[in-house]
Formats: structure tokens, C-alpha cells, sequence
């Protein structure tokens, strides 16, 4: 701490959480607003709809992600099988796949035309439609299976973790008390567990709440997509910030119930007495089995998706529908490092406050700063746009009475709203890099370099800088991956005629023709593996 | 005058008090040692003096400049004030030369490198200049603490518990050769410890601190001969107490009948008191008709500590007599010396 740091540092650290608050504001200020027409016309016809729909795809994507999760993380945690040591990170790649590829492929796959329904019918003989039932994709059910497909991930990666932290002494105990390993497994192992479980469904859940494209592409009408068409289809910013707020409330529930079990699971998983690993040798046909369903897992979620991917990028290849490829990564590369940059810059200076402020509110700015990340891309569009657009009216009133020519929408029709908007969404993981880096340094180094003469901005640059920059470039690279594949926040904020990777590939998803954008799909999808990779050694070095 | 002043120092941590009417003074040349129970204030005291705790109620004097004061507070950055901390603080990041370097920025590069090469000579380090940090051993890390520290000539040195990283076989030998650097730098130094060996033989003069004050300073020898209070006598070492009330100007009663004061008492006479008897001050002798019965013995060497019942009063008996076995009765008298009494 510097006793003698100066009050411009915290006023400049209140400044910047005060703008990047201000679409959060302005949500909540917008839906006080009294003219809601369309929002009562929403309310009266299918607002009820909306909202049934998006609790009840909630609740089944969490039992689809329970289910094919819990089972996974218990065979890779606790037994030793064919392929044990493979799954441990295979099992983390569904989550470079985007939900609304692998919702395409498999529509593709089972629809009425697809190679499936058009091989049972040759096999069994049936000659149409009528002849037999097969459950339509393009649904509510589909939808959820779909996106639990990628998602199940979160819960494994968590639950795993936790099976391994239960000290294997308290597994030996239960043994040596009577408990059969199936016995062990309910009565101690997964009530351990419980509170990385609902960690995991809550970050599930979110993820469901905030999943745009793959409702969209399957016509589901949710909260998420009902914000996106009151604005663009019915250009009311009132209802579309009202629907948001809406949507803020089952966020701050299921942020609540994410904080409130992560602290049950710091007491559950001290580790403590923790000796030998241990684990269940399976052989035979359990060992099989095991390996069996974890492959099927792995291969449903992530292989056969990919692969079809590769299919269509081999087959469809036509430089013709892909002219405007180059232009197009290069406008992602382009926003997406602007904002990595941004986001890293914008952390360090927050965390550096917090760290070395001697006063206790200084230390709010950083915790703050990181909200954006539990907002719906299409609720953070929405809270980007309302004060962007007031300030586009009134840069032009003022150039008006200046009479001068008018400049036009040169915030909110700009890029610099999809930069705001990606900065907003993406600091969270930039802070938590930064902040993690922070914590490896002892607070006497910056004692001991305040002793040999330097003020605040000397220890940032001579010490802090030097120490963290390591920190700051993994932080950076994922902050640039995750913008890299943003999708539903581009869809809204993209100036007219601007595309990114994302929206380009989900163009050729909404017209049906993603095997002609199946290479731009593939490369968001090897962007996507970095992290994973990122998040797999992480968890490594905690063992 | 003296070189550094502290009066009526009042502190703060995290809202709690933790020094409160504080007085300290240190000389030119002088190493103090800053002694304590863990939690009695001496990290902080030390953070204040280097201005990285701001104080609430009076003020620290360096060389006639006022560094703290309710009102005011220079930057640590200009203090001139070199800390060496308990984790050494050395930066990762860089070698080992440009350690000893950072605080001499504003050099000139030849002289910065001039006093670098002889900083290094004096911790002994030569031919390490380019090692990282991880590459050294604890004692040469705590070396290259001192060089850096010493390098940019700082009014006054402080040290945070510096040996307490060290292995004990070698501490002994780096306290000797750092308190040799210091004396040749003539450096004025404030020392933290909580282990009274080390203050006794790094410092010239200790503080004991007691709740956020100086319960009692001065040499060595005078605290522990003649420590103002039971806390200060506690702290430096194992003492009988003995209830005494005074008989003369020069003489106490006690359950061991009475005992002759070599200087004349602070007490009137009729006073009741606590005298301290510390172990070496009790002599016993082997005498079947003695008051007193061995009831236990440590051997150690060169003495023994015995514990002697007398009556119903246990007591702590450091002898020469290395060969009493337990069981044997023996003569108690307490040598002649100036007594201590509370």
C-alpha cells in the first residue's frame, strides 16, 4: 500500500467503472420509462410463452448437462479404464464448439432429409412421413439437447475436480465403515460434490439464458431471442431494456446461488489428509463400459461435429461463397485485439488501484468492473446501445446549432459500440487474470521499491509491469478468443455492412448453407480449442 | 542530538490501535533492537517509521526533519529510509546486481556501477552479478537484501525479523558479519525480533514494546539485571518471584528467610513486593540438613538447572554442581547482588 497515493488515482478509478457501468444504468433506467406500448402488446399475447419457454430450456439443459456431466466426472475422477488419462481433457473440447454448429450438423443429420430418417426409412420400408414417429430436432427438446451437448463440460470439469479434492482417506473410512463403492459414492462422494454441482448448473444456466443463436436457428421463442426481435423488429428500446431487466433477475438468482455454493465448496474440498490417489481399477466389461460411454460422449459433443465440419469444408469448397473470408478475419482480428488490449489495460490499472490504495473503496472499481460477464450478449447490446444512441442525438443537436452538417450516428453505428460492448463483456476474465497474477507478488516488493525511491507509477512499471506481463498476455489471448467467437452481442451492435468471423458464420447457419461457410466455422472452432487448453493445464498444475 | 525521535506515537491498523503513546530514541551509529511477543506492534512501528502506515497521534523526527506526524506524511519514496524485510523482498524479475541497483537511478552509470561492484564486495558476493534470485541459497539472498538496501546510502536502516529464514546453524555466524558490515558503514539501525538471542547479540541497546509502548530500553544487561516490570523481566528470561517485604533500606524478607540488597532499595521499609531471583542468582550446596530438596534436573553441559522445593515454594536453581541427584537435600542462599523488586 502507498500511504501518499494520490486522490487522481481513485477518481480516475471511479471514472472508469462509472462508463463501463453505464450500460447496466441504463437497462434498468430505460425500463422505468412509462410509454410500453409494446411491451403491454407483448404481455397480452406471448410474453408468457417466452418466458415458460426459457425456464422450462433452462431446467432441461441443466438435467441434460447433469446428466451426461456427473457421470463422466465421477469414471474419470475415481477409476482407472481404457482411455482414463485422454478423456481427462478430451472431455473439455465440446466447449470450443459452438452450440448453433453443432445444432446445424445435427439438423442436418436427423431431419426428414437427412442421412438417418432416409436410412430407417429404406430399412424398414416405410414411405413416408406418416408411416412412422421421429422426434423433430428443430424443438424446444432439441434445442435443450443440443446445447447440453456443449455445455456438459462445465459440470464435469467442476465435479471432477471435486472428486479429486475429497481426501481419499474419507473414501478409505466409508470403506472400512461398511459402504460398498456404489454405497461410498451416495452417502459421502456426491454430497460432497453437491456444491461444484451447482456451481457448474449455474454457469450452465447462464450460458442456456444467454444462448442466442441456437434458439434462434430453431425458431424456440425465448427471452433472449424476444429481446433481439423487439428492437430489430419492433425498434422499441423500452420493451427490449423492460424484457432485459426481466432476464437481470434470474441472472442475479443464479449468480447468488453460483457465490453461495462456491463458498460451501471452499469448506467442502480443504483436501486436507489428502494422500495416495485413489481409484477403482475397472476390467472387463465395466472397463468397457466406461470407456464406452465416455467415447460416445465425446464423440456425439465434439468428434462427429468436427468432423462433418471438415466433410463440408472438403466437398463445398467454392472460393466464390467465401470471398469476402479474408476481409471478414481480418475485421475480427482486427476488433477482437483492440478489445484484448483494452480489456488488459483496463484491469491492470484497477487491480494496481486495489492493491495499492490505502483507502478501502478503492478496492470496489475492481470488483465492480467485471459484471458484464454474467449479461446476455443481446441484454449488454441493448444496455450498450440506449446510452450510445443518446449520445449520438446529442452530439447531433449540438452540431445542429452549430449548423454545421451532421455527423451521423458516430457512436452507436460505429465500431466504437461493439468495442464497448466486448469491453464491457470481457473484463471480468481479464481482472481474474490480472488479479491471480497479482497475488504471486509479496506486498513487500512494492515496499521495498517505495523505500528505494519510486512513486506509484515507477513500482507499476518497474516492478509490477515486468512481473505480470506473462499474466497479462494469457488474460489478453483469451479475452481475444472469446471476442474472436462472440456472437449475439455482434449481431446487435455490428455497424451496418461490418462483419465479424462470428456473424458470418452464423449468416451462412440462418440461410442454411453452412457447408459453403464450413472453413470460417472451423477456424472459430480451432480458436475456440486454445482456451480449452488454457483451462486444462490450469487444471493440471492444481494437481 | 539524537538521530532519529519518536514522541508520544500513536497507530492504526485496519481501524484497530496498535501503538498508543509510543516514545523511541536511537543515536547516531547506533543498532537498536526492537523486542516483542508476536502482535505487540514492532512490524508496525517499523512501518511507520518507513511511512508506509500512516499515524494518528504524534510524530517521528529523522535528522531534524519530521517524517510523520498526524498532519503529515512524506512519501516513503523520499524518506531515504532502507528496509530489509522478513521475505527479503527481492524482485524476481531481475539479476542480482540489478537489484542492488534499483534505488540508484538517479546515479551516474559509472558511479552506480562503481558502488554496485562494491556492494557486492562487501556482502561477499562477487562473481554472482548476473544470477537470478531463485539461483541463490537464503543466506546469500539475504546478503544481496543488505547490499541493496545499503547501496543508495540510507539515513537509517531497518531490519524486519531478518533471520528468522535462516537456517539456526548459520545464523549465528550472519548475524556477526552483518552487524561487522553495519559498524563499518556506520549505519544507524533499528532491528525487529521476537527472539531475545538474537537482540542481545546484534544490538547495542533493545526496546521491549508491550502493548504498543516501550515497556523498557536500554542495554542489554540493564533490562535483564534490572527490567523496570514482571513483563520485561519475564520476556528475557526465566526468574524465580518471591514474595518480600522490605525489612531495611538494604534488606527484604522472603520465604527464604532474609536477604541482603547489594544497592540500596527504591522501597520504604514495610513494603510488600515480588522479588525476582533469576536461576544463576540462587546458589544451593549439599547439605542433609539443607531447607531444600532436589525435586528435578536438566543437565546441560557446563551447569545444571535443578528445580528445589523449599517449604511449599518451588524454585529455579542454575548450578555449577552438575552431580545432585534428585532427592538430595540441600543449603539455598541467594548470591549478593543489587535486588530487583516490584
Amino acid at each position: 500500500m502507498i500511504q501518499t497515493l494520490s486522490r487522481r488515482w481513485s477518481l480516475g478509478g471511479y471514472l472508469t467503472v462509472a462508463v463501463l457501468l453505464l450500460p447496466l444504468a441504463a437497462l434498468i433506467f430505460q425500463s422505468l420509462d412509462p410509454d410500453q406500448a409494446v411491451f403491454d402488446h407483448l404481455r397480452q399475447t406471448v410474453l408468457a410463452d417466452y418466458v415458460i419457454n426459457t425456464v422450462l430450456l433452462i431446467l432441461m439443459v441443466a438435467c441434460g448437462a447433469l446428466a451426461l456431466g456427473l457421470p463422466a466426472a465421477w469414471l474419470v475422477a475415481m477409476c482407472r479404464f481404457p482411455g482414463q488419462r485422454v478423456f481427462q481433457w478430451a472431455l473439455l473440447l465440446p466447449l470450443a464448439m459452438p452450440a448453433y454448429i453443432v445444432a446445424y450438423v445435427y439438423t442436418d443429420l436427423l431431419d426428414y432429409a437427412g442421412p438417418v430418417q432416409r436410412a430407417l426409412r429404406e430399412f424398414m420400408g416405410w414411405s413416408g412421413p406418416t408411416d412412422y414417429l421421429f422426434p423433430e430436432i428443430r424443438s424446444l427438446g432439441g434445442a435443450a439437447l443440443m446445447l447440453a451437448l456443449v455445455l456438459f463440460p462445465y459440470v464435469f470439469m467442476l465435479v471432477r475436480t471435486a472428486f479429486l479434492e475429497q481426501a481419499s482417506n474419507l473414501i478409505q473410512a466409508s470403506r472400512t465403515l461398511g459402504c460398498t463403492p456404489t454405497q461410498s459414492f451416495f452417502r459421502l462422494s456426491l454430497p460432497l460434490a453437491r456444491p461444484a454441482i451447482v456451481v457448474g448448473l449455474s454457469l450452465v444456466a447462464m450460458e442456456t439464458l444467454a444462448d442466442f443463436a441456437t434458439v434462434h436457428y430453431f425458431a424456440v421463442n425465448t427471452l433472449t431471442t424476444a429481446v433481439y426481435d423487439t428492437w430489430l423488429g419492433f425498434g422499441s428500446m423500452a420493451s427490449a431494456a423492460r424484457l432485459s431487466t426481466l432476464m437481470l433477475l434470474v441472472i442475479a438468482v443464479l449468480m447468488f446461488a453460483e457465490r453461495f455454493a462456491r463458498a460451501r465448496q471452499e469448506r467442502f474440498q480443504k483436501a486436507e489428509g489428502k494422500s495416495e490417489d485413489y481409484a477403482y481399477e475397472l476390467r472387463g466389461w465395466r472397463a468397457w463400459l466406461a470407456t464406452g460411454y465416455c467415447s460416445l460422449l465425446l464423440g456425439l459433443s465434439f468428434v462427429l461435429p468436427a468432423l462433418i465440419l471438415l466433410d463440408y469444408a472438403w466437398h463445398y469448397f467454392d472460393p466464390s461463397a467465401l470471398r469476402h473470408f479474408g476481409q471478414y478475419s481480418w475485421n475480427s482480428l482486427l476488433i477482437s485485439t483492440l478489445v484484448a488490449v483494452a480489456t488488459v489495460m483496463i484491469a491492470l490499472g484497477l487491480q494496481y488501484l486495489a492493491r495499492i490504495s490505502p483507502r478501502r473503496w478503492d478496492r470496489l472499481p475492481s470488483q465492480l468492473a467485471g459484471f458484464g460477464y454474467a449479461l446476455p450478449g443481446t441484454v449488454l447490446a441493448i444496455g450498450v446501445l440506449i446510452p450510445l444512441i443518446a449520445a449520438d442525438f446529442a452530439i447531433n443537436d449540438l452540431y445542429q446549432w452549430l449548423e454545421r452538417p451532421l455527423p451521423g450516428l458516430v457512436l452507436s453505428g460505429s465500431l466504437v459500440a461493439l468495442a464497448f460492448g466486448y469491453t464491457v463483456r470481457f473484463l471480468a476474465v481479464a481482472l481474474g487474470a490480472v488479479e491471480n497474477s497479482f497475488k504471486r507478488i509479496s506486498p513487500s516488493l512494492d515496499m521495498a521499491a517505495a523505500t528505494m525511491g519510486q512513486g506509484p507509477f515507477g513500482i507499476l512499471r518497474r516492478v509490477h509491469f515486468p512481473l505480470v506481463r506473462r499474466g497479462m498476455l494469457a488474460a489478453g489471448l483469451i479475452v481475444f478468443i472469446e471476442a474472436m467467437k462472440e456472437l449475439p452481442a455482434a449481431l446487435l451492435l455490428k455497424p451496418i455492412g461490418f462483419e465479424t468471423l462470428a456473424t458470418y458464420v452464423y449468416q451462412f447457419v440462418s440461410d442454411e448453407m453452412l457447408e459453403l461457410g464450413a472453413l470460417p466455422a472451423l477456424v472459430i472452432v480451432l480458436v475456440g480449442l486454445v482456451p480449452v487448453i488454457f483451462l486444462n493445464r490450469s487444471l493440471e498444475q492444481a494437481h | 542530538m539524537s538521530k532519529l525521535q519518536i514522541q508520544q506515537l500513536a497507530c492504526q491498523y485496519q481501524g484497530k490501535p496498535i501503538l498508543a503513546g509510543l516514545d523511541l530514541m536511537l543515536q547516531e551509529n547506533e543498532i537498536l533492537a526492537l523486542l516483542g511477543p508476536s502482535g505487540c506492534g514492532k512490524t508496525t512501528l517499523l512501518r511507520a517509521i518507513a511511512g508506509l502506515l500512516p499515524v494518528t497521534e504524534g510524530h517521528i523526527v529523522l535528522d531534524g526533519e519530521i517524517l510523520s506526524s498526524a498532519q503529515t506524511l512524506l512519501p516513503t519514496e523520499q524518506r531515504g529510509i532502507g528496509v530489509i524485510f522478513q521475505d527479503y523482498a527481492l524482485f524476481p524479475h531481475l539479476t542480482v546486481a540489478e537489484n542492488v541497483a534499483f534505488g540508484l537511478r538517479h546515479w551516474d552509470k559509472g558511479e552506480a556501477r562503481a558502488r554496485v561492484a562494491e556492494m557486492m564486495a562487501l556482502v561477499k558476493l562477487d562473481g554472482l552479478e548476473d544470477r537470478y534470485i531463485h539461483q541463490l541459497s537464503g543466506g546469500q539472498q539475504q546478503r544481496v537484501a543488505i547490499a541493496r538496501a545499503l547501496a543508495y546510502k540510507p539515513r537509517l536502516l531497518l531490519l524486519d525479523e531478518p533471520f528468522s529464514n535462516i537456517d539456526s546453524q548459520v545464523r549465528g555466524e550472519l548475524m556477526l558479519e552483518i552487524r561487522q558490515i553495519l559498524r563499518s558503514q556506520g549505519i544507524s539501525a533499528i532491528f525487529v525480533t521476537h527472539a531475545k538471542e538474537e537482540a542481545f547479540a546484534f544490538a547495542d541497546r533493545m526496546a521491549i514494546l508491550h502493548d504498543g509502548k516501550v515497556a523498557q530500553a536500554g542495554p542489554a544487561e540493564a533490562l535483564y539485571y534490572r527490567p523496570a516490570n514482571r513483563f520485561v523481566a519475564d520476556f528475557l528470561g526465566g526468574g524465580n518471584y518471591l514474595d518480600a517485604t522490605v525489612a531495611s533500606p538494604n534488606e527484604v524478607h522472603t520465604p527464604l528467610g532474609a536477604i541482603q540488597s547489594a544497592s540500596e532499595l527504591r522501597y520504604p521499609p514495610k513494603y510488600e513486593g515480588t522479588l525476582l531471583l533469576r536461576p544463576q542468582q540462587l546458589a544451593i550446596e549439599p547439605d542433609n540438613d539443607g531447607s531444600g530438596v532436589v525435586t528435578e534436573r536438566r543437565f546441560a553441559g557446563t551447569y545444571c538447572d535443578y528445580e528445589v522445593k523449599v517449604g511449599p515454594v518451588a524454585l529455579s536453581v542454575r548450578s555449577g554442581h552438575t552431580g545432585l541427584a534428585l532427592g538430595q537435600r540441600v543449603a539455598v542462599a541467594a548470591l549478593p547482588h543489587a535486588l530487583v523488586l516490584f
